[in-house]
């Protein structure tokens, strides 16, 4: 078929350009234009060049924070996915027990996250906390604010219960189209729970858990707003994670210039690992 | 490979059966031939898929007891049985390569791997797919996956039966001649008992050697295709065999006549029912002669298909299917002959034979 070639095509796709410039080229390209510049206040800049980049990429707090950052991931995402996809193959298929569970499932979805660490900050409290009082209680030697090592345990904790639901409910859409005919086959051919596991379900579910994988991971890289109430970054600077220091950065210190550049080197971290695990997950489907 | 035998076998999906409506299987006592192609046979909703399930071991019948090769099998499970059942949707191993999809069933057992080499490409060869034995088995054609479906059940060469449930629904309609008859090929070349499930009465004719007709969950009638043909042993099986189906036309008895309306229909016997069954009469419209003599019908439709025409014309008040030749004259005043030695005799349904 011969190919038409009509200019008139672009106007088409004008709004959609349009709601794109709007919603993220131009918030972006502010960030890209106060990155490269410096300013005293009364809206004067001054052209810094790639200053705030080298400033940022040398200094040990931004390490420091991204190496915090991906421990926190790797972490909630070795947990989460194996408990999510655990969670889902032990749901019912059929029945009242389905509604129940996805309600269940979803409850933590629908709670704000400034409410989520709330709870978790008054949680965990030694004084009023039922998490913190029972630890005490049965000679736990538990406080969040004063030990790191704690401090980390209640922010994973939190994550682990607001978000688990979040991989369950993806997993679950997925079994749920395997039509029954496979595991009537699967019976038929002898096969073992872990090799349904293996080559059933698990194929079948491998989309929505790369979904699950790039979320978590998305979301976890970015987690602000939870460990900001439950800790505030500290104690020291033990939960500081990226987002909290970019926001310590350009709304405590005000300096736009290198939290402007930081949100870059921090946003271009986020594309390059989401490309690393979308590659890696589908990569097995290319040979043929 | 086994004899199927059903013991009375009846099957009720909701707790507490009362009344024959709560069955979705009524009973059903047979004995199937080691070896034999059976069709099982229906509309949906007969039942025929719940007595396939009965077989293969994914339902336990509410009554009743199944055995293969006279050894009761009622409670054991699917895997236990040693059936193979290929399904109307291709189920195949997505992530594993055709070989190891037919190597798949042998491993689950710990057949010795160098068996298992033999067997498997020995079946590659058999199925036609040994060119693709590496390949991925998500990219192929969906005939292609039901092969390997096939392969699967017949690569354990001790399998009491296969089971097809619906199995060429979603293949190409040129395709299905072909896989038809490769499978017909293989069950010579095998002799294994096959049940074959289809709603499609030229699959189960081609197919079968035995039809096995069910309707609103009973076994209407086992039979050779030319056994359902010639006397359906209900007014069903005439009605759902056939194309069109048989004429079912409501009627008196008298002596060696039957009387639809006012006209009298010769028979070849004087059949014996009692006074207060519902008589029925059926010919098929291959059995039907139109011409300028016999009983008078009023035409309202001539259907032309190419090999003959379907006459619909009304005799009686009833409607009636009239097969003719392509060059058979059809004259305005048409008159109707029925064959005498094909017509049927129906007391509530059920064929009442010659007279005893």
């Amino acid at each position: 078929m011969e190919k038409t070639w009509n200019n008139k095509a672009w106007f088409l796709v004008l709004p959609v350009l349009v709601l794109v410039a709007f919603s993220a080229v131009i918030p972006l390209m502010t960030v890209v234009n106060y990155s490269v510049q410096d300013t005293f206040g009364n809206n004067e800049f001054f052209w810094a060049g790639t200053d705030w980049f080298s400033q940022i990429l040398s200094s040990s707090r931004f390490w420091d924070a991204l190496g915090r950052n991906l421990i926190f991931s790797f972490i909630i995402l070795a947990i989460e996915i194996p408990l999510g996809i655990f969670i889902a193959l032990n749901m019912p298929k059929h029945g009242i027990g389905v509604p129940v569970c996805l309600v269940l499932m979803a409850l933590p979805l629908l709670i704000p996250w400034n409410v989520v660490g709330t709870i978790w900050q008054v949680f965990g409290r030694v004084d009023i906390g039922l998490l913190g009082h029972a630890l005490e209680a049965i000679g736990v030697d538990y406080n969040y604010v004063r030990n790191p090592a704690d401090a980390w345990a209640t922010v994973i904790l939190m994550d682990v219960w607001h978000w688990t639901s979040l991989v369950v409910l993806l997993c679950y859409a997925g079994l749920v189209s395997i039509p029954d005919a496979y595991y009537q086959a699967a019976k038929i051919d002898g096969a073992s729970r872990w090799a349904v596991f293996r080559y059933i379900q698990l194929p079948k579910m491998k989309r929505v858990l790369l979904i699950a994988v790039l979320l978590r991971f998305m979301d976890s890289f970015m987690i602000y707003t939870e460990p900001f109430v439950v800790t505030g970054g500290g104690p020291g600077n033990s939960t500081t994670f990226l987002s909290i220091d970019l926001v310590k950065m350009a709304i405590g210190q005000f300096d736009l210039g290198p939290a402007a550049a930081m949100s870059i080197i921090y946003f271009l971290i986020i594309l390059l690992m989401s490309w690393v695990f979308y590659t890696v997950m589908t990569s097995s489907d290319a040979d043929a | 490979m086994a004899r199927i035998t059903l013991d009375h076998i009846r099957h009720a999906y909701g707790p507490n059966p009362v009344s024959d409506k709560d069955y979705a299987l009524r009973e059903v006592d047979h004995e199937w031939e080691d070896g034999g192609a059976y069709a099982l046979l229906g509309p949906s909703g007969c039942g025929k898929t719940t007595l396939l399930n009965i077989i293969s071991g994914l339902l336990h019948p509410s009554h009743g007891r199944i055995l293969f090769g006279g050894k009761d099998v009622t409670n054991l499970s699917t895997q236990e049985r040693n059936i193979a059942q290929v399904f109307q949707f291709p189920v195949i191993y997505d992530t594993m390569t055709v070989y190891d999809n037919l190597a798949f069933p042998l491993r689950n057992r710990g057949v010795p791997e160098a068996d298992i080499d033999r067997r498997v490409r020995d079946m590659l060869e058999i199925i036609d797919l040994s060119d693709w034995s590496d390949r991925k088995a998500q990219r192929l054609t969906a005939d292609q996956k039901q092969k390997i479906s096939l392969g699967r059940g017949l690569v354990r060469n001790d399998v009491n039966a296969i089971l097809f449930d619906e199995p060429l629904t979603v293949i190409d309609p040129h395709m299905k001649w072909v896989l038809r008859s490769q499978l017909k090929r293989l069950h010579k070349q095998f002799g294994f008992t096959m049940v074959y499930v289809t709603h499609d009465q030229t699959e189960a004719l081609t197919f079968a050697d035995k039809v096995v007709v069910m309707y609103e969950g009973e076994i209407v009638q086992i039979g050779t295709p030319a056994e359902l043909f010639e006397r359906p042993r209900h007014t069903f099986v005439g009605y759902f065999i056939g194309s069109p189906g048989m004429n079912v036309l409501p009627a008196r008895l008298d002596g060696a006549r039957a009387m639809v309306g006012d006209v009298a229909v010769t028979l070849d016997h004087a059949p014996q029912a009692a006074p207060t069954d519902k008589i029925e009469i059926g010919i098929r419209p291959e059995f039907v002669r139109i011409g300028r003599e016999g009983m008078p019908v009023r035409i309202s439709r001539v259907e032309d298909i190419g090999r003959h025409r379907i006459v619909r014309a009304e005799f009686e008040g009833q409607p009636i299917a009239i097969i003719s030749a392509e060059d058979e004259d059809i004259p305005a005043d048409a008159r109707i002959t029925f064959d005498p030695a094909a017509i049927n005799i129906y007391a509530n349904s059920w064929r009442i034979g010659a007279k005893a």
